[in-house]
């Protein structure tokens, strides 16, 4: 029974992994980006929604509505500023940009609000209470409902991506973004609506993690980003869907690591996310069956 | 305005398109030596040229994929040479690309809503290219790159028209493709050109230019080597134009205003 346990509630954290995950594989995935402050947007949008949960004394599931459109609109900013010039120059730029961008955010967590650990206290009874099956089976409503949102997330991207006029933009871009450009596109205006919600659904998942977990400055490079990595390559690069599988197996593998020793937990992810670099290196969805 | 015979050229009104002494480089390599052309409303431009000869640059960068070290592009008047690709298709210059480049993870169908996503107002629509080109329709949910080379040169020329271009830029339709296609999709120009559309295009099948063309313009080396109407101009001259044979005919256009 404690196996079901770990199998269910690592398939309910993979949820938060996938939220952690899709705006990193959407941004690599149009604008061949490797956006090494992901995790650390992720991290900056927790502390953002715990600021201002103390300071105008909103309910937190109100912070989500200020949080996340700030995000997306700086999402939209910095592609436009930052990481479009040095896209213009090189993919070596680039990256150094993002880690530049990611020490920046980090530095700057740690002086407003020191290395000490947080949570995003709710002071609703959903994030403490949970419901049990059997006796050795208990489930926090929060993990269902971090699941069920990364589930909505997923499905409004597909459909955004599918069938708006933006969305279609999105993936000809993403497929040849001169041709797009021919066609009157300005890519440079759809790489940012794509970093807007890479920093949007990145945003949720960082203000999700607060609620589950505890953050700190630096749990967006040691932890988020590495997560998201890791439920990407496994899910396959640039599959939407294969975010939260990927996302579900790196929960799984973490939580049975976790069965057999508690400090396993970490390592049996990353054992897990090594073999399927190793035996199937365009993920278990790879994009082209996907489509 | 169809054929070669009646010219479709009216050099008394004022040019649609204008390239005043076009220098291109490709890091150090001169791909394009100061080429002027001018293209009238209506008509069917053909530059033609051996490999290499700068034809494909010369219409990306009047389409503005290249940036040129001096000369300037002109459309209808104004001055465009620093306009970026997408706010010149929305003027209403739009081009085919070399190799088709279609969206290959969209359907047909997307591709050309894509194409439509920026569109002018104009006759072309959606629907329209499917009246024009019977079997799209029914293929529209398939995916562009499950289609053959010629589908796949129907659909561009396709997203490229229902952008509503004034004038259509159409770089070597003919590549990789087989004749009889060939033949269907140029056998299509007389009803594009009916909606108005003025046609500026790269061939390297001579005879193919010479066929559809008001008006011709052979490159060699980044230079322009013949210029003229089809019937003006001897297969001997275009042959010593295409490939460089000095002497074989004067190197300079037969009859042009202000040319050297």
């Amino acid at each position: 029974m404690a196996w079901v346990n770990a199998i269910i509630q690592g398939v309910l954290i993979g949820g938060l992994y996938a939220l952690f995950a899709c705006g990193l594989s959407l941004m690599f995935g149009v604008m061949k980006v490797v956006n090494l402050a992901h995790g650390d947007l992720a991290v900056l949008a927790g502390y953002i929604a715990i600021g201002i949960i103390a300071v105008v004394h909103v309910p937190v599931l109100l912070s989500f509505v200020v949080v996340v459109p700030v995000m997306a609109a700086l999402g939209y900013v910095v592609q436009r500023t930052m990481i479009q010039s040095a896209l213009d120059r090189s993919v070596l730029t680039t990256l150094m940009v993002m880690l530049g961008l990611s020490v920046v955010i980090e530095n700057g967590l740690l002086q407003f609000f020191t290395a000490n650990t947080r949570g995003i206290g709710t002071g609703l009874s959903l994030i403490t209470a949970s419901f049990s099956i059997g006796s050795q089976i208990q489930i926090a409503y929060l993990l269902v409902v971090i699941f069920a949102t990364a589930v909505v997330v997923l499905l409004g991207l597909q459909f955004f991506l599918s069938r708006s006029k933006y969305g279609r933009l999105i993936r000809a871009v993403a497929d040849d973004r001169e041709a797009a450009q021919l066609a009157g596109a300005d890519y440079r205006h759809v790489f940012g609506i794509a970093a807007a919600i890479a920093f949007g659904t990145v945003a949720l998942g960082g203000i999700a993690y607060g609620m589950y977990s505890q953050l700190n400055p630096t749990a967006g490079t040691d932890t988020i980003l590495l997560f998201a990595f890791a439920a990407v390559v496994i899910g396959g690069l640039g599959s939407l869907w294969g975010t939260l599988l990927g996302g579900v197996v790196l929960g799984v593998a973490q939580q049975i690591g976790a069965q057999i020793s508690i400090s396993d937990e970490a390592l049996a992810g990353f054992i897990v996310f090594l073999a399927v670099l190793v035996v199937r290196p365009q993920g278990l969805i790879s994009r082209r069956a996907q489509s | 305005m169809t054929g070669p015979a009646d010219g479709g050229r009216s050099e008394s009104g004022a040019p649609l398109l204008e390239a005043r002494d076009l220098t291109v480089h490709h890091g150090q390599l001169r791909a394009l030596d100061a080429i002027s052309l001018r293209v009238f409303p209506g008509e069917v431009y053909a530059i033609i040229g051996a490999n290499g000869a700068g034809k494909s640059t010369l219409l990306r960068t009047i389409a503005g994929l290249h940036h040129p070290s001096t000369g300037s592009v002109w459309f209808d008047g104004t001055d465009v040479t620093r306009l970026r690709p997408e706010r010149r298709a929305g003027q209403g210059i739009v081009m085919v690309p070399e190799g088709r480049r279609l969206f290959e993870s969209l359907s047909v169908e997307e591709n050309l809503q894509v194409g439509a996503a920026y569109a002018r107002q104009g006759p072309w629509t959606i629907e329209r290219v499917y009246e024009t080109f019977g079997w799209l329709r029914e293929r529209r949910k398939q995916l562009a790159a499950q289609l053959s080379g010629g589908e796949q040169q129907t659909v561009a020329l396709g997203r490229a028209l229902v952008a509503n271009p004034r004038v259509l830029l159409l770089d070597e339709l003919s590549l990789g493709l087989a004749p009889v296609v060939v033949q269907r999709i140029y056998g299509m120009l007389p009803e594009i050109l009916a909606t108005g559309l003025t046609v500026l295009l790269v061939e390297q099948d001579v005879s193919q230019a010479l066929r559809v063309a008001s008006h011709i313009h052979c490159l060699l080396e980044g230079q322009t080597t013949l210029e003229g109407r089809p019937a003006e101009v001897t297969a001997d001259q275009v042959e010593a134009a295409y490939f460089g044979l000095a002497g074989a005919a004067p190197a300079g256009p037969p009859g042009r205003e202000g040319e050297p």
